[in-house]
């Protein structure tokens, strides 16, 4: 039990390095001044000229070396500090908080609603593979693929907030506004987990000790819950997992038609403007929640299956 | 099979509730209300990013929480904010200004000339207007603020409304004299910041005008202008501003709704290198000039007809439009003569050439302001119908600025706000000073431009400051340092449950105060 958690902690460990170094040299390596797109971000166009972003050069240090403020980042990052965004200048760890978090919530609440829609039509699906609904699915999860996000989503508001005016249309603060952006994410990853349900249902139900299940007198349910459903449910953990992690960094698109204030745009922004604490600051975030998310992944998987446990 | 089918009606009405859990009216019976307590909700396209006045004022100052010494009206001439009156002494150099009585921060506490001192003193040493301000001291005299001047500065007024020069109260600074939240004077207080979509605010009861109508009010910044559309339609905003031509066609046929469109002093212009060896000769400047179908880009582009630019200054700049010029026009065969005038031949493509070099050039721009790449791709179209090859770059607009700064633009399509602060005045002298502005003129400068600019910074009589606006117009009319293309025209959408909208054109104020539920 110590060992895979050890060997998550080195995976942590090493993630925080690779990503503060990367991170930084890459940021730095970019063409044009750093001081003009700081300027820039922070001022505007109407504002920022030459004066300004000497100004801006000056009052952050931007001339010294890049090496010492790599350090000083590793030194801050050793006190669990993340530094100050050299745009709004506020703490990089309030800003992740408030737009990493709410990036959670809409990938949680989108996972959670296409986990009550896909993977139950899919294993229904596939347990009448061939079927009237297996194909009709099929036919479905190719077009709702097919649709980028941004146009399900534009249905999406046009029916249930405008026409029937269920819903609001877009925004952030009220409980109502996750809602549609959630659901045009969870329809796309639906269409997908369904999939990857009636494939894994066909596959455990087509098996030989489903077939003995059946052989030795268990009920159909009886045996589906017993000897399917388990089987049929590693697969489809080991997608959602994946897909969290997608889903949390880019669903850019989808958080700007709604104006939901994610992450994915906030990086965007911090990308343009080269605000590097911001960056730094948020893909150690993110590339210690991949590590976070698969170990939790293998935790689940490990419960469902006991193979891998022995193993 | 009776097992299949309890697990396929199961599944079916999970799917069912989940749908119908999602899709319940009583997610929405939150946001209902008494009419008297209906939150308002103002949509718009500009991210908020912090407390400071000199990066985010203006969000503070539309949303009325902060206000500024001096006030503007819809035309930009001074009128009185905290300050209820000023003088200036004979020789223009010494300003007093007599506070406001009965004015309190959202704290509670009193406003004094003190604060008001502070918060110039911390707006001077930030980016914006007043650290353009020849100020040599602020200082308090009985209960008056006096701005003391090195040398008389007729732009004072304005750069004072600048929302960057908003008047804080004591707490909103930090010991390093940053503002870390916002305590204003306005009828609005902050309730809620949330960089960087959201600013709510509520009704200030004890404010010196009265207490305003609407109890509460939500800004929320959304890039998208489709976004801003479907929330106006769907109600969830009852005003969005910076529509997209496309909605304000659709939009103006919506019975619940009206659409506005005021005219601001924002002018979308080629910036010219006229350092480069082509573009330093008044020729090619004003071939380009001529090659240019205004018309056929505010149609077609911005589908807005009346902003085609006949001038650099549109005609809601009061005196700085100068009504005698002859308009800006196309036409292309004068354009084709001029460049042959200067020795320019078409070659075998069309593409102009002289002593087998071939007329190319680069035009910079920037997505941020959508509109700017296809109007730059219209332009590049338009200039190679008289021989000239254009390129295009769209990069980071800062790229425009830095290619000032070490001479590598050549030209650069820009939209240039003449009126950070309500006075274009301060925009000139930066853009068009003796040695040219990172957003204006390049390599360019005219002795009689700058000595009209000085006049009118010195000026305090209204008929010669205005002979000499109309010879700034004139010069850089005949000049072309930068050649203007289209004006812009502000619009909203806005529900009829109110009444009292207006859009104000220098932008500094959504007017809030003045809007009411309709019973």
């Amino acid at each position: 039990m110590i060992r895979p958690i050890l060997h998550r902690v080195a995976q942590a460990v090493l993630v925080a390095l690779m990503v503060g170094v990367l991170t930084f040299a890459l940021m730095r390596s970019l063409p044009g001044d750093m001081a003009w797109r700081v300027a820039a971000g922070r001022y505007g166009y109407d504002i920022t000229d030459a004066a300004v972003m000497e100004q801006v050069r000056h009052s952050l240090a931007l001339d010294q070396p890049a090496a010492l403020a790599l350090l000083s980042w590793f030194g801050d990052l050793l006190r669990l500090d993340l530094g100050v965004s050299l745009i709004s200048e506020l703490p990089v760890v309030d800003e992740i908080a408030h737009q990493l978090g709410a990036s959670v919530t809409l990938a949680l609440t989108a996972l959670l609603l296409s986990v009550l829609i896909g993977p139950p039509l899919g294993v229904l699906a596939g347990l009448r593979p061939g079927g009237g609904l297996d194909r009709a699915l099929f036919a479905l999860s190719i077009t709702l693929r097919a649709l980028p996000q941004f146009v399900i989503g534009l249905l999406l508001i046009y029916g249930l907030a405008i026409v029937f005016g269920l819903l609001p249309a877009s925004g952030h603060g009220e409980a109502g506004h996750v809602v549609l952006p959630a659901l045009t994410l969870a329809i796309g990853l639906a269409a997908v987990s369904s999939r990857v349900a009636r494939d894994a249902t066909v596959a455990v139900t087509s098996s030989g000790y489903y077939r003995f299940g059946e052989t030795k007198g268990l009920r159909p349910l009886e045996n589906f819950l017993r000897h399917g459903l388990r089987n049929i449910a590693v697969p489809i953990v080991t997608y959602l997992g994946v897909q969290l992690v997608y889903l949390i960094e880019g669903v850019v698109v989808v958080e700007t038609l709604f104006a939901w204030p994610g992450i994915g745009h906030a990086l965007v922004h911090a990308i343009l403007a080269r605000d590097v604490p911001m960056i730094q600051g948020t893909a150690l975030v993110m590339g210690l929640m991949f590590v976070l998310l698969n170990a939790g992944v293998d935790v689940v998987c490990g419960g469902l299956d006991p193979r891998r446990r022995a193993s | 099979m009776t097992a299949f089918q309890r697990l396929r009606f199961g599944a079916a009405l999970g799917v069912c509730l989940a749908a119908a859990l999602i899709t319940s009216p009583t997610v929405r019976a939150a946001t209902a209300g008494k009419p008297d307590d209906r939150a308002l909700t103002i949509v718009a396209r500009w991210e908020l990013k912090n407390a400071d006045p000199s990066v985010n004022g203006y969000a503070f100052t539309r949303m009325e929480v902060a206000e500024t010494l001096v006030d503007a009206d819809g035309n930009g001439t001074p009128k009185p904010g905290l300050a209820e009156g000023w003088e200036a002494s004979a020789d223009g150099r010494t300003w007093r200004f007599r506070l406001r009585p009965g004015v309190s921060f959202h704290d509670g506490t009193a406003l004094t000339a003190d604060h008001v001192v502070t918060a110039l003193n911390h707006a001077r040493a930030k980016p914006g207007s007043l650290s353009k301000a020849p100020i040599q001291a602020i200082t308090a005299d009985n209960g008056a603020v006096v701005i003391q001047l090195a040398e008389p500065f007729s732009p004072l007024l304005s750069f004072l409304a600048d929302s960057a020069s908003q008047i804080l109260a004591p707490a909103s600074y930090d010991d390093k004299g940053n503002v870390t939240q916002v305590i204003g004077t306005g009828p609005y207080r902050v309730a809620e910041f949330k960089p960087p979509q959201h600013l709510v605010v509520t009704r200030y009861d004890s404010y010196w005008g009265g207490p305003a109508s609407i109890a509460k009010a939500t800004y929320l910044a959304t890039h998208r202008s489709e976004t801003r559309t479907v929330m106006v339609e769907s109600g969830d905003a009852q005003i969005v501003f910076n529509l997209d031509p496309a909605s304000v066609q659709r939009l103006s046929r919506n019975p619940k709704l009206t659409v506005q469109a005021v005219p601001i002093p924002r002018v979308i212009s080629v910036k010219v290198n006229a350092g480069h060896p082509l573009l330093s000769d008044l020729r090619a400047r004003q071939a380009l000039s001529l090659a240019i179908d205004r018309t056929g880009i505010a149609v077609g582009i911005l589908r807005q007809p009346e902003t085609a630019a006949t001038q650099l200054f549109p005609p809601s700049l009061g005196a700085w439009h100068t009504p005698g010029l002859p308009p800006l026009t196309q036409n292309v065969d004068r354009a084709k003569a001029l460049l042959a005038e200067m020795g320019w031949k078409p070659g075998s493509d069309g593409v102009l050439e002289k002593d087998g070099k071939r007329l190319r050039l680069t035009l910079r721009t920037y997505p941020d302001r959508p509109e700017l790449p296809p109007v730059a791709t219209a332009l590049a179209d338009q200039w190679r119908a008289i021989g000239v090859d254009v390129s295009i770059a769209i990069g980071h607009f800062s790229d425009i600025l830095s290619g000032h700064q070490d001479g590598s633009l050549e030209l650069g399509l820009i939209a240039r706000s003449l009126a950070v602060a309500p006075d274009p005045l301060g925009t000139l002298m930066q853009d068009f000073g003796p040695k040219g502005g990172d957003w204006g003129a390049m390599n360019w400068s005219n002795p009689a431009l700058t000595e009209a600019i000085d006049r009118i910074l010195r000026s305090q009589q209204a008929e010669e400051s205005a002979a000499a606006k109309r010879t700034v117009g004139t010069i850089l009319h005949q000049e072309l340092p930068v050649i203007p293309v289209v004006w812009y025209t502000q619009t909203a959408a806005v529900s009829k449950t109110l009444k009292g909208f207006e859009i104000d054109p220098f932008e500094r104020s959504y007017l809030l105060s003045r809007l009411r539920w309709v019973e």
